[in-house]
């Protein structure tokens, strides 16, 4: 037990500090990831629900934010879209998922780096406490959005929220991506150097693969955002001109002279494109592992899958220019960022065929987390094939500032990786909390809202095509978009039914943990290394034996076998590849 | 001298493969078994935290190629001239205290060799750990020369002439603000500063511990990437360095 002696030089802790605050076990700081994304994505929601009220009735005055004016709306998008990325598609998957079955799934008994681990969580915590002390300081939460576009980004009196608020949400992403830095440290360590005996690579749940992946495209891009983060705070604090040119601000010449607001663009999306991937790839691998699982049937292209995450990966930095088409760039860059951007439409349909090829065939058990998985499929597939027309420059150009734009990422990066995530924790929160989640209930969730996504965001597409303007808080003053204002109705009232059914979720997820029926080790009769343990796991996850693997992830329904699948760590009676 | 150290290899033979990190299915690093003396465990310690140093080098790298890339972009970039109302390139050439960087460039160096000389001595001592256990062994009392501490002097030596170079840049009207070079030149020795502190940090408890009762043996891990990550750093300085002057 080297392994166990090396890693678990700390033993269980007993106090309830060390337990379950400072805990330096990866299941509980996974599960403070959970939570932490899980209180962010109803933050998230909140203001898109302000959002969305304030688009069809303007004159309402609402609660907590009182009248809003275009700023607030402006303040309300910007918080959305930060909580979200970061906090919520970064956090839950690869923080909170990542971190508890990475390392059972590939039979360690804890991350490379405990300490590292939990430092990454508490930094994590603190940055969303800063960008969430953004609303309540004077001037109020930054407008220059997510992506935080100089100069308005880098210039204190270009706004009301460009304040201290501006401030804090520059260090909040700081922090973030020190967090993550540290994350992806302790990711990339612990699946090179820390995986179970006979656990090759390509024997890696594609979870794992994707938690790899993902982490290795954090590794590679949040730095690059930390130095752009740094430049920003430099020009808004210590008068540099690194973003800032010549500028006049109400009447006012600002002593900046020269700098490039493109130089942030281009920093910004080197990191933000990837940053998608980071969202949705390990939504990919859930999709895979579960799909596979409630087919009863291996994974189509197993090797395929994992080459496909790497090139998707590998594409993903290649092609940062085509969120910039509109800024007067050559026409020559353009089309070399559209031909990369098209060309990740290949790993991107080899993954969707797979799926497609694993379902086809299987003896399907649509339970709730298959129901999930193939939902993402389905989103994935939607959102993704408005990817083509958005990568052309000449379609892009009168598409970008509209609707159309929301439309596509919400359903690939928004709605997908939410699925994933969903269908992850129906997945496994029966390991984690050793009950199972109301099959029923999960159902109601998963129709209603697969309804509700494609009711919100669909309309997007065709209000886009017409020329509505995103980022507008209202439309009321001008005649064409005045039209088209019915649909937005239809959406914020198909937004209400959807949020109104995460309720049914989260009082599942509440009252399954104390009052679910008791889980069996392995309910779903799945093959990794996660269902060989006690649920939930022990402290060093597998009782002080250390796991020797002998399969391939996906053995189902193998010709000869006693029964319909083949755990991970049977000793070799079957031939296996 | 001791005469036995000179018959001492000093390749562990434990650290086969560090940092690849593929092996085949059969062989057992780390991943279990470990049923001898405990003394794999500290070889496969010590390279998870080489892996992990190396991991975290990379992300280092990813700041500065992006410090590096809006160098070389701002460098060349055509600015609106307000008064002919013709783009113009305004960037002004920093009067860089050259000597005083070649100064402190040669403390820095000197200190990696420093460090050098502490990563090689914890490595000899841990290579005599089975022979001092041999009964009635003795490999006498070899010197102990404190490189650590005079490795992180020395990293505070130059941080106080990267200070030094500062103040003359700010006497030769080269403020933070003065220009987008200027600006550059702050931030990208500020940066390569502040990783630096970050390994002054690791020497000063790298040095402590030898202090402490801890194992030889895991003291040396710590020793062992601390005096990696101190290499990279003089590297990534003459890197930085070579920017600003050749590249001004």
């Amino acid at each position: 037990m080297a392994t166990t002696a090396s890693i678990h030089a700390h033993a269980a802790p007993q106090g309830f500090i060390r337990k379950y605050i400072f805990s330096l076990d990866h299941k509980v700081i996974g599960l403070q990831y959970y939570f932490l994304a899980l209180t962010a994505v109803f933050v998230g929601m909140f203001l898109s629900l302000l959002m969305r009220i304030h688009l069809i009735w303007p004159q309402v005055s609402l609660p907590l934010v009182g009248e809003i004016k275009p700023e607030t709306y402006l303040s309300l998008l910007t918080m959305h879209g930060t909580i979200m990325v970061f906090f919520v598609l970064t956090t839950a998957p690869q923080g909170g998922f990542g971190n508890y079955f990475l390392p059972i799934q590939v039979g360690a008994p804890d991350m490379a780096f405990p300490v590292l681990n939990m430092l990454s969580f508490w930094t994590t915590f603190i940055a969303f406490v800063t960008i969430i002390a953004a609303f309540f300081v004077t001037g109020g939460a930054p407008l220059h959005g997510w992506t935080g576009y100089a100069p308005l980004s880098a210039l204190p009196n270009s706004g009301p929220g460009e304040q201290l608020g501006a401030d804090l949400w520059v260090a909040s992403i700081a922090l973030f991506c020190i967090a993550s830095l540290m994350g992806a440290l302790n990711f990339i360590t612990t699946t090179l150097d820390l995986r179970a005996k006979g656990m090759t690579l390509m024997r890696m749940p594609l979870t794992c693969w994707s938690w790899f992946i993902t982490a290795i495209l954090g590794l590679l891009a949040f730095g690059v955002l930390l130095s752009a983060g740094i430049l920003l705070l430099l020009d808004r604090n210590l008068g540099t001109s690194f973003y800032v040119p010549l500028v006049v601000v109400n009447g006012q010449v600002m002593g900046h002279k020269g700098g490039s607001p493109l130089l942030w663009q281009h920093l910004f999306w080197f990191f933000g494109h990837p940053e998608v991937y980071i969202a949705i790839l390990p939504g990919m691998g859930v999709t895979s592992q579960v799909i596979s699982t409630f087919s009863r049937k291996p994974i189509f292209g197993y090797k395929a899958m994992a080459y496909a995450l790497m090139a998707i990966g590998l594409l993903g930095f290649m092609v940062w220019g085509h969120h910039m088409f509109m800024s007067g760039m050559s026409p020559y860059s353009a089309f070399a960022f559209s031909i990369m951007t098209m060309a990740i439409g290949v790993p991107s349909a080899i993954k969707t065929f797979n799926w497609l090829g694993t379902l086809w065939g299987g003896r399907i058990r649509l339970q709730t987390p298959m129901l999930f998985a193939i939902g993402f499929v389905s989103l994935f597939v939607s959102g993704g094939l408005s990817g083509p027309f958005l990568a052309q420059p000449v379609l892009d150009i009168p598409l970008h500032d509209t609707y159309f734009v929301v439309g596509h990422f919400h359903l690939i990066m928004g709605v997908a990786a939410i699925f994933g995530i969903f269908a992850a924790t129906y997945y496994w929160f029966p390991k984690m909390f050793g009950r199972m989640m109301n099959e029923r209930l999960g159902q109601i969730h998963f129709f209603i809202t697969l309804a509700g996504t494609y009711a919100i965001f669909m309309p997007m597409h065709y209000l886009g095509l017409a020329g509505q303007t995103r980022r507008y808080s209202q439309f009321t003053e001008v005649a064409y978009q005045t039209k088209l204002i019915p649909l937005q109705t239809f959406m914020t009232y198909a937004a209400f039914v959807t949020i109104g059914v995460q309720l049914v979720f989260l009082f599942n997820l509440f009252w399954s943990m104390f009052k679910g029926p008791k889980a069996s080790d392995n309910p779903w009769e799945a093959t990794t290394l996660e269902w060989t343990t006690a649920t939930p796991p022990p402290h060093d996850n597998f009782g002080g034996r250390t796991p020797v693997v002998y399969h391939g992830p996906y053995e189902y329904g193998v010709p000869g076998a006693a029964r319909d699948y083949i755990m991970q760590t049977d000793p070799a009676t079957v031939p296996s590849h | 001298m001791a005469t036995f150290s000179s018959t001492i290899t000093l390749k562990d033979p434990k650290l086969a493969h560090g940092g690849s990190g593929i092996r085949p299915p059969a062989v057992d690093g780390g991943g279990g078994g470990g049923d001898d003396n405990g003394y794999s465990d500290y070889g496969a310690r010590l390279r998870r935290a080489r892996l992990g140093t190396i991991i975290a080098l990379v992300a280092v790298v990813m700041v500065f190629v992006a410090l590096t890339s809006a160098y070389v972009v701002r460098r060349g970039l055509p600015v609106m001239d307000e008064r002919s109302g013709s783009y113009v390139r305004d960037w002004m050439e920093v009067n860089l205290p050259t000597a005083l960087l070649l100064v402190n460039t040669l403390v820095l160096l000197v200190s990696s060799v420093t460090a050098e000389f502490a990563r090689r001595q914890i490595t000899r001592r841990v290579a005599l750990v089975p022979v001092e256990s041999i009964p009635g062994v003795s490999i006498g009392q070899e010197r102990n020369f404190p490189w650590l501490p005079l490795t992180a002097l020395l990293g505070l030596g130059f941080l106080f002439g990267q200070w030094a170079a500062w103040r003359e840049l700010q006497d030769r009207g080269f403020a933070l603000a003065t220009s987008a070079s200027s600006s550059f030149v702050y931030l990208l020795t500020a940066t390569h500063g502040v990783h630096l502190a970050g390994g002054v940090l690791a020497m000063l408890y790298a040095a402590i511990t030898s202090l402490t009762r801890k194992p030889v043996e895991a003291r040396r891990i710590v020793v062992d990437v601390t005096v990696w990550y101190w290499h990279f750093m003089a590297l990534l300085w003459l890197y930085i360095f070579a920017l600003l002057e050749f590249a001004r």
